[in-house]
């Protein structure tokens, strides 16, 4: 008992759950991004993938993981728009095109794996991110252990999740994405462009799953592998949605994963007398709670998942 | 003339939409550098160039109707039950029990008991999406996908705590010889399963179309709130439907424990679950439907195979043509724009 | 000045011709009232004003000179501004949150909500439109939601301002506001629109007329040349006497009997309160209201749809008042639902399928479906009722409105019930549909039915009610057998009726 609590309350768990939280608080936001602009987006699982391969796959071409970065950006942002396409101009039902995508990225990622690198499994090495430390914050006892040495992208992530709450509610296009969410006519009649708005959210939303998933695969691992985000992308969309559709109770979500899934991976090397596939549940259990807890109190925003036709 | 085209509409959608996955397949084949045509000649060649080859195209359909039967039978209440990977398992494991520790029973009753449990297993699965669905609004898809890990983690605990062989491999002990589902074709591995199979869809096809209790899960799926208008209890419809769903894709397990493996094994399935999404929403969730769907996804599945054997070229070309096609039946009026032109 | 002009203007949905060849001129500063039936053509002519819809054919010209108006922000630009019948807002956002956006009043590139509050309280004390700055629209009346509606297009700008129906919704006292309100705009050189279909409105506010029939302009006059019997005359083509033959029917026991039953929302707000209703056997009760006073919940909990706080329901001497709604229409609960396509309809499903909707227990035999016998109902109760179908193989979604609301109709009446909840049977009907649908209502009392009609329209309730309650904030606040259309409308804006008069009332009530 002494020992499970030692590690539930140790700093080593809670520093290790910010790395865990970083691709999920991206993709949990580029969730919010998307469904507070209307579109149910089941496609963060996949998108997280194309990010995590996008990025291995510019380190290896130029051994500048930064350029990885960038891969991963354009990666997300490309299959963003694809989505978009699809669910805005085709009227493709949100759901069904959100799992097809992911089937396809999951397919895509693991066919180039083998062309460019002739395996099935895993990709070769790439340079990685590095971590950056900071040189007073770092020497501070508790804070310097939490936040004192990340790679770029995990700074980056405390940066996107308060420049994502500016814009979603102080900005006029936060304004504008949370009309166009709830009443797509009422937005039309403002004379709003509806779908500038929407395909510039979902782009976004690629964007930020793009930049999680390069810490995925730069970030932890240094290598790309079948079916990276296993996973995450859905949990990010019940963090989406535990986290009110909003980007600081996302993160908050997010986070709250990430540290079960940090408590899970230490009590497993604990050799407790419970086995470890139970252990290694308790993420998934969680999420399902979360989310049925939450669904209960929650208000999603009132246009989510529908169609809007002009007739022009 | 538009008559004709109007009703059969849906089909010709759906094979446009076959189409043009196979077309950004052949353009993605090309570009990394391959043959297309002989990508899709050892493709066809392995799912149908001999008998042999046929045995085993219809050897991967039968698991593709059950997982591609349970996402229609999840739809036509309006939910998504994209958990028949898990469902599957826990069918698996729990016929090969089953079918164990049952052995003295003769075949004629232990198969039906197997095939029945590893149904109910299915459904236990199911149980829990459709309830959280219903009483809070949780996403199903979300909560399948989860119940998907963690099913397949409790099978893999279970099975190493209880059941595993000895031996490095983590698997059960072979079923007994009467809880075999006789073969077909000698050494074909295709079984009696296309039958149980064939009737499933037969006993879907009628449950729908004519019962009362169809008529009222497809109420609620089409149209909620008229369904309770109509005082039917839309909440337990979900439950109902859903626990149909996860019955039918435990089927899938037991089939593949009763007529291809013979025991169970940890990480048996090549994704069955995953490419009934595709059959489903390309048999647009009609039973009849989902055969030729299956048929098509059981062909890609085995000549995909073949052509990683023979042409070396990546079989993941299959999992790419199964999101394709997704994605294109989802979006009739792309295909109705391409139609046009 | 012509400040608009339509030349031409045809708009097609389909096969279906919504606008065919229209011309119309509107003067600068009028306000030009546009009558017609429903389904007439008149929002969708001003949607393509507004740039909703684009049309087929014709020309616009805006201050004498051609416009091309393919998208709303272009009208908005063009000065033009709409206030929609189905209000454009969002529940969750504030006032002025509602009223800015898509113009932002800008501070170092986030939004100025200070600036854009002060800017909205300014246009709002200039029209007198007094709305709270800083409150959700979830939290304020309709009639509150409709200034800020206004305030949305006078903060746009707007010199020409279409108004769709804006009275459908408020309280006789809120009609007389908003025509002072319409007033100052046009003294203020604001040219308007006003879409109606009522009569009386349109002789009160209006300088000229254009009636609309079934697509087609009928005619253009002065309102002080015209007289309402002409106007009539020209809306529906032939004249109307909107007489129904009621004949006296036996009155029996009671068959409903709501007691004291209260509900409560959300907010622990009060939706129902204490209300009293009893019907008895060929009686017909009637619900009169502005819409959102209670009605939907009042229907909803009669038929099981929704629970109630407190009080109790009792059908045909059986406490229903937890009992689901199945339970309800086994024990000879019909229902006519107020939103017939939310509700009423699965507008995917064949003709036949809908036909045993609600009733599916009675065509089952050991958990199968009789489809011969549902095929032979379904076609009794289609050609009853004057369903106009191809077959019944049809899919709902494919009939008109009018059609759609008599299978439903038809389909509730011919269960046999006990009791009959008809909510709004009549809305969006053409005339002729009307009068099918007012003479099957009464053939039902005729056959000793109970029936409880809740409904919008004075005039239905006037002519087909034995008696009528009033409701008013979820509460009843009055009940006669013989109300003047202006003290049922006095009623439906809460006011009290003055004291004598009500001493009187109340000798009659129990005198009942």
């Amino acid at each position: 008992m002494q020992e499970i609590l030692e590690v539930i309350f140790n700093i080593n768990t809670f520093s290790a759950a910010i790395r865990i939280s970083v691709p999920l608080v991206f993709a949990a936001i580029g969730g919010v991004f998307s469904e507070r602009a209307g579109i149910i987006n089941l496609g963060l699982e996949g998108m997280l993938l194309t990010g995590a391969f996008a990025g291995v796959l510019g380190s290896y071409l130029t051994g500048n993981p930064y350029i990885g970065i960038l891969f991963a950006i354009m990666g997300g942002a490309l299959i963003g728009f694809i989505f978009a396409l699809f669910t805005i101009k085709f009227e493709a039902n949100h759901v069904v095109a959100g799992v097809g995508l992911n089937i396809l990225m999951l397919g895509i990622t693991t066919w180039l794996m083998q062309i460019l690198w002739d395996s099935r499994g895993t990709s070769v090495n790439v340079t990685g991110l590095s971590e950056i430390t900071i040189p007073i914050l770092s020497s501070i006892p508790i804070l310097g252990k939490l936040f004192g040495s990340h790679n770029i992208l995990a700074y980056l992530m405390f940066i996107v999740v308060i420049f994502s709450w500016i814009i979603l509610f102080k900005t006029p296009f936060g304004l504008r994405l949370r009309v166009v969410g709830e009443y797509q006519k009422a937005a039309d009649t403002l004379g709003i462009k509806i779908r500038k708005i929407q395909y510039t959210s979902l782009i976004f939303s690629g964007v930020l799953c793009g930049l999680g998933g390069a810490y995925l695969s730069l970030g932890h691992l240094n290598w790309f592998s079948m079916n990276m985000s296993a996973g995450r992308g859905y949990m990010a969309l019940a963090a989406n949605i535990f986290g009110g559709w909003n980007p600081l109770g996302a993160f908050g979500a997010s986070y709250l994963f990430a540290y079960t899934d940090a408590l899970q991976m230490r009590m497993q090397a604990l050799n407790l007398n419970v086995p470890n596939e139970i252990i290694q549940m308790i993420p998934y259990i969680l999420t399902i709670l979360v989310l049925a807890g939450a669904m209960i109190r929650s208000r999603p925003p009132a246009g989510l998942g529908k169609h809007y036709k002009t007739n022009r | 003339m538009i008559k004709i085209l109007k009703k059969y509409e849906n089909s010709i959608y759906s094979l446009t939409a076959i189409l043009l996955a196979f077309l950004v397949g052949a353009v993605l084949i090309h570009l990394s550098g391959f043959s297309v045509i002989k990508a899709y000649s050892t493709l066809f060649d392995g799912a149908f160039g001999s008998v042999f080859n046929l045995t085993q195209t219809f050897m991967n359909t039968i698991p593709l109707i059950f997982t591609g039967l349970a996402v229609a039978i999840g739809f036509k209440s309006g939910l998504f039950n994209i958990g028949g990977e898990g469902q599957m398992y826990l069918g698996a494991f729990t016929t090969a029990i089953t079918a164990i520790y049952l052995g003295f029973l003769p075949g004629y009753i232990l198969i039906p008991i197997a095939l029945i449990m590893g149904g109910f297993a299915g459904s236990a699965w199911s149980f829990l999406p459709g309830y959280l669905k219903a009483k809070t609004g949780a996403h199903e898809v979300v909560t399948t996908i989860m119940m998907n890990y963690i099913g397949i983690l409790t099978a893999s605990y279970l099975l190493l705590k209880y059941f595993k062989e000895e031996g490095p491999i983590p698997q059960t002990v072979l079923i007994p010889e009467s809880a075999r589902l006789p073969e077909l074709i000698e050494y074909s591995r295709l079984t009696w399963a296309i039958f149980i199979a064939v009737f499933v869809i037969i006993i879907i096809d009628i449950f729908f179309k004519r019962t009362k209790l169809g008529y009222k899960i497809q109420t609620v799926g089409e149209n909620r709130s008229a369904a309770e208008y109509a005082g039917i209890n839309s909440n337990k419809m979900m439950v109902l439907s859903m626990m149909i769903s996860g019955f039918v894709a435990g089927l899938a397990g037991s089939t593949i424990v009763m007529g291809v493996l013979h025991r169970f094994i940890t990480n048996f399935s090549p994704g069955y679950g995953f490419t009934g999404i595709a059959v489903a929403v390309l048999g647009k969730n009609k039973p009849w439907g989902v055969l030729f769907a299956a048929i098509l996804f059981g062909a890609l599945q085995t000549g995909g195979i073949t052509m990683q054997l023979f042409a070396k070229i990546p079989m993941d070309l299959m999992v790419i043509i199964q999101g394709l096609v997704i994605l294109f039946v989802a979006a009739p009026i792309l295909i109705k724009k391409l139609l046009r032109k | 000045m012509n400040i608009i002009e339509f030349k031409g203007i045809t708009k097609k949905f389909g096969d279906f011709i919504a606008n065919d060849k229209i011309d119309l001129t509107i003067k600068k500063g009028e306000i030009h009232c546009l009558l017609g039936e429903n389904g007439a053509g008149k929002t969708t002519l001003m949607n393509n004003l507004f740039g909703l819809y684009n049309p087929e054919e014709g020309e616009i010209f805006l201050r004498e000179k051609p416009c091309k108006i393919d998208n709303p922000h272009k009208a908005i630009e063009l000065g033009l501004g709409m206030i929609h019948q189905h209000f454009m807002l969002i529940d969750r956002l504030t006032t002025t949150e509602n009223i800015i956006v898509g113009e932002e009043p800008l501070k170092n590139g986030l939004v100025d909500m200070k600036k854009a509050r002060e800017q909205v309280k300014q246009i709002s004390d200039n029209y007198h439109l007094a709305v709270k700055t800083n409150e959700k629209i979830e939290n304020i009346s309709v009639g509150e939601q409709q200034r800020v509606e206004i305030l949305k297009v006078l903060y746009r700008k707007a010199e020409i301002l279409i108004f769709d129906e804006p009275t459908a919704v408020l309280t006789p006292q809120e009609v007389n506001n908003l025509f002072t309100t319409l007033r100052e705009l046009k003294a203020g050189g604001k040219t308007i629109i006003f879409i109606t279909h009522k009569l009386e409105e349109t002789m009160n506010i209006s300088d000229r007329v254009t009636v609309l029939r079934k697509g087609k302009v009928i005619g253009t006059v002065n309102t002080c040349d015209t007289s309402p019997k002409e106007l009539a005359r020209m809306m529906v083509g032939r004249e109307v006497l909107l007489n129904v033959n009621k004949e006296k029917s036996d009155v029996g026991d009671n068959v409903l009997e709501v007691k004291d039953i209260s509900l409560t929302g959300k907010h622990k707000n009060l939706l129902l309160k204490n209300i009293n209703i009893s019907i008895r056997k060929g009686e017909i009760v009637g619900i009169a209201g502005v819409s959102g006073n209670g009605q939907l919940e009042l229907e909803e909990c009669i038929a099981g749809l929704r629970k109630v706080t407190s009080g109790k329901i009792i059908l045909d001497s059986e406490d229903i008042t937890h009992a689901p709604t199945g339970i309800r229409r086994k024990r000879g609960l019909s229902h006519i639902p107020s939103d017939r396509l939310k509700r009423g309809l699965v507008p995917s499903y064949s003709l036949a399928k809908n036909i045993i909707l609600g009733n599916q227990d009675s065509f089952t035999k050991n958990g199968f479906l009789l489809q011969n016998d549902i095929n032979k109902y379904c076609k009794e109760v289609l050609e009853k009722f004057d369903v106009r179908c191809q077959s019944m193989n049809d899919t709902a979604n494919n009939l008109s409105g009018g059609n759609q609301q008599k299978l439903v109709i038809g389909r509730e009446l011919s269960t046999d019930p006990k009791f009959i909840l008809a909510a709004q049977p009549t809305r969006g009907v053409d005339v002729g549909a009307i009068e099918f649908i007012h003479n099957n209502i009464l053939e039902m009392r005729k056959q000793n039915k109970a029936i409880l009609l809740i409904s919008a329209e004075l005039e239905e309730l006037l002519s087909l009610a034995d008696r009528i309650l009033v409701i008013y904030e979820g509460e009843i606040v009055s009940k006669k057998n013989n109300y003047t259309k202006e003290e049922l409308g006095l009623l439906m804006a809460g006011k009290k009726v003055p004291e004598e008069e009500k001493k009187e009332l109340e000798n009659r009530i129990q005198n009942d």
